[in-house]
């Protein structure tokens, strides 16, 4: 393993976020198994009181894990000088086997963290603790997944060796290869753009009619149209916005826009993308427990007030992929 | 979305408020939460700015050294390998260099000594670093005698000392005509010490070792990339064996910062049982006290982190400077430039903030359920 303190930084924060997460695992099973709201017991007060540390102690960290993924992105890319052939992230990633599944898990934890927090979030504003039982049944699935990637985070970072060939990202992007990135990278400029813009069209129109209306059906197209807006974005990047943003019709990468030469413009794409598929999604999550009574008055404004943060995020994303196109030197359709 | 932020603001006012009653406790785990971001802060800075200084100072390095290796060990290259070499495409540019080190008993160091082609510097003359000239005392126009390896007594005149900007580069450098070098050494005519390439094109560069490799078995080209990849990992270990001796000190903060969270004195307890009995919620009492953490966290980092800058751009980092620099009999005197590194400072947040929010979340959630009556009656 390469001795080095961003890589002892990941580890540390995915290892004591599954201790923590391990530590609740038993109190989750009590909640479950004994939770009464109308139980004045002493066993019932100590596990109200026990839910304050537990919150807490979760939404520390599902926190740390957001911050963990910027770090993760950010490492793999400075690693790149290490590995003969890497020239940037997707060299680092591509080292061993598990480097692209680690960042794949990253993701995913990444989004259920983000609706785990919602909930919790939409809990502590009704008075009688309605989801604490759900709250706790996700926290314990949710436990393999955070586990799961902190193995493959550890896999990942015990084989990076340096001085193994890997390929730069000019190869794993190029439509020749057979993997779904080169698949998506393949697509021709101008479908990819129709598609990309119809999907944002549809994502930015459910979050603006979920934010103006607040029916229930328009929240769970909200997050439906956020989460295929989520793959469009990604798919749109490699295979166009990428190509003008580097005004170069081969070059696909998608972590290469982060970097200082191209002035940081990953960010304006990745931070609102990121931050309006987690709103979209949390809007259709808290949705699904409108109908409990007690939630009755909170979920609707959580919700629309998601759904108005995703809007912005989405507007701000399209709006930035727009400006990037359109102010490029590179021409890849004529008119 | 206001409302949420004015409770916010009205929640800060009261736990700023309520830290600097209690002004001499947090002023020391103010302090000792900035020293340990200080001193991690300056060891990651320093070096950052020596890997970056390696990067500037190799980038205009040459792309290839070949050198001729018999029985393992590095040997001269005979004069048919420079004509037999300049067949591959792709070399842009190849020339051979005639250096090598020199003992000097008067200062018990050694020197580098590099011929230059003799349109640079006359026979008789020779061009020394700074640093050298500083220890031995020489300056333009004074004379100077080395006793070669076969016992020979040779006198050069100073010509000039390299600029004191390329110290980090010439600090023991002495650069003198080729002729002089060859007689010097004995060096045998034709041969040179190794061969340096320039490549146009830099994904070239691999293809081009691996044919001199083919063409030329016993020789061992050296790649720039090579050699910044060894200072890169060079330099990482030896941030991550301090960083590891400093895992100590993170411990004992993280445990310091426990046991001043838990160590809730009389008055405090009185305070949160007196909020909570004018109607604030346990989840109130959790903001407000992580509130408090954030604050002393952030307050702490930056201010650790400003002081690490100044020690380490201004001071030279005095404190790390054995440790992580090397050293060397003539080391070159150097000034670092400032560069400030995004994933340092990330990296930097996940030791320090990360291990101390999660020492303290206990003991706030032990004072945020304490009883209001059984904390006012005690």
């Amino acid at each position: 393993m390469l001795f080095q303190p961003s890589i002892i930084a990941l580890l540390l924060a995915a290892g004591s976020g599954v201790f923590m997460l391990a530590c609740a695992a038993p109190f989750a099973m009590q909640v479950i198994l004994r939770w009464d709201m109308r139980s004045g017991s002493e066993q019932q007060l100590r596990l109200e009181r026990r839910t304050y540390l537990f919150s807490t102690l979760l939404a520390f960290v599902m926190a740390s894990q957001l911050a963990a993924l910027l770090l993760f992105v950010f490492n793999a890319d400075r690693l790149a000088v290490m590995f003969v052939g890497a020239m940037c992230a997707v060299g680092t990633l591509n080292v061993n086997e598990w480097g692209f599944p680690s960042l794949i898990a990253q993701i995913t934890i990444f989004f259920l963290a983000s609706m785990w927090l919602t909930i919790n979030h939409i809990d502590t504003l009704a008075r009688d603790y309605p989801l604490v039982r759900i709250k706790y049944a996700l926290l314990l699935a949710l436990l393999p997944i955070l586990a799961g990637g902190f193995w493959l985070e550890l896999q990942y970072f015990l084989n990076l060796k340096a001085n193994v060939i890997t390929s730069c990202c000019g190869s794993m992007f190029s439509a020749e290869s057979k993997t779904i990135a080169a698949e998506a990278s393949g697509l021709a400029p101008e479908p990819a753009l129709w598609l990309f813009y119809i999907s944002m069209l549809a994502a930015i129109a459910a979050s603006l009619g979920h934010w103006r209306s607040g029916t229930r059906s328009s929240a769970f197209l909200t997050a439906l149209f956020s989460a295929s807006g989520f793959a469009t974005a990604i798919a749109g990047v490699l295979s166009f916005v990428s190509l003008y943003i580097y005004e170069h019709p081969h070059h696909h990468c998608p972590f290469c826009i982060l970097k200082p030469e191209y002035d940081y413009r990953g960010y304006w794409l990745y931070i609102p993308l990121f931050a309006a598929t987690a709103a979209g999604l949390g809007a259709g999550v808290t949705q699904v427990f409108a109908r409990r009574s007690s939630l009755a008055g909170v979920v609707p404004n959580v919700s629309r007030r998601l759904a108005g943060l995703a809007l912005c995020a989405f507007l701000i994303f399209t709006g930035a992929v727009s400006y990037f196109v359109l102010s490029s030197n590179l021409v890849l359709l004529e008119h | 979305m206001r409302l949420w932020l004015e409770k916010q603001r009205h929640l800060i006012d009261f736990t700023l408020a309520s830290l600097a009653r209690r002004k001499t406790k947090n002023i020391g785990l103010l302090l000792a939460y900035m020293l340990l971001v200080f001193v991690l802060a300056s060891l990651m800075l320093f070096t950052h700015a020596l890997r970056s200084e390696a990067a500037y100072v190799l980038a205009s390095s040459p792309e290839v050294i070949v050198q001729r290796m018999v029985a393992g060990r590095h040997d001269l290259v005979p004069p048919d390998y420079l004509e037999r070499i300049g067949r591959v495409r792709g070399v842009q540019k190849m020339q051979g260099r005639l250096w090598g080190y020199y003992y000097d008993p008067v200062l018990n160091a050694n020197y580098t000594f590099m011929a230059r082609p003799s349109g640079e510097i006359a026979d008789g003359g020779i061009m020394v670093g700074n640093a050298l000239a500083r220890e031995r005392g020489l300056s333009t126009g004074n004379t100077i005698s080395f006793r070669s390896y076969s016992g020979k007594l040779f006198t050069f005149e100073v010509l000039a000392t390299l600029s004191p900007d390329s110290e980090l580069l010439s600090a023991d450098l002495v650069l003198l005509s080729e002729n002089d070098f060859r007689r010097f050494f004995e060096y045998p005519a034709g041969h040179f010490t190794d061969i340096a390439m320039s490549v146009a094109n830099p994904q070239e560069v691999r293809n081009i070792a691996a044919k001199l490799g083919k063409m030329l078995p016993d020789s061992r080209p050296i790649l720039r990339e090579e050699i910044l990849r060894t200072y890169e990992s060079l330099f990482d270990w030896r941030e991550g064996i301090v960083l590891t001796v400093l895992a100590g000190a993170i411990l004992a903060f993280a445990i310091l910062a426990w046991e001043k969270a838990s160590g809730l004195s009389a008055e405090e307890k009185r305070e949160i049982g007196i909020l909570k009995a004018i109607g604030w919620e346990t989840s109130d009492i959790i903001r407000m006290k992580s509130w408090e953490g954030l604050l002393i966290s952030i307050t702490a980092f930056l201010g650790g982190v400003l002081a690490a800058y100044v020690h380490v751009f201004h001071f030279g980092a005095a404190v790390f400077e054995p440790v992580l620099k090397g050293w060397s009999v003539l080391y070159p005197k150097f000034k670092l430039l400032p560069t400030v590194d995004g994933l340092q400072l990330i990296t930097l947040l996940f030791f320090t903030v990360f291990p101390y929010m999660a020492a303290v979340l206990v003991p706030i959630w032990r004072a945020a359920i304490a009883d209001p009556d059984t904390v006012m009656r005690a």
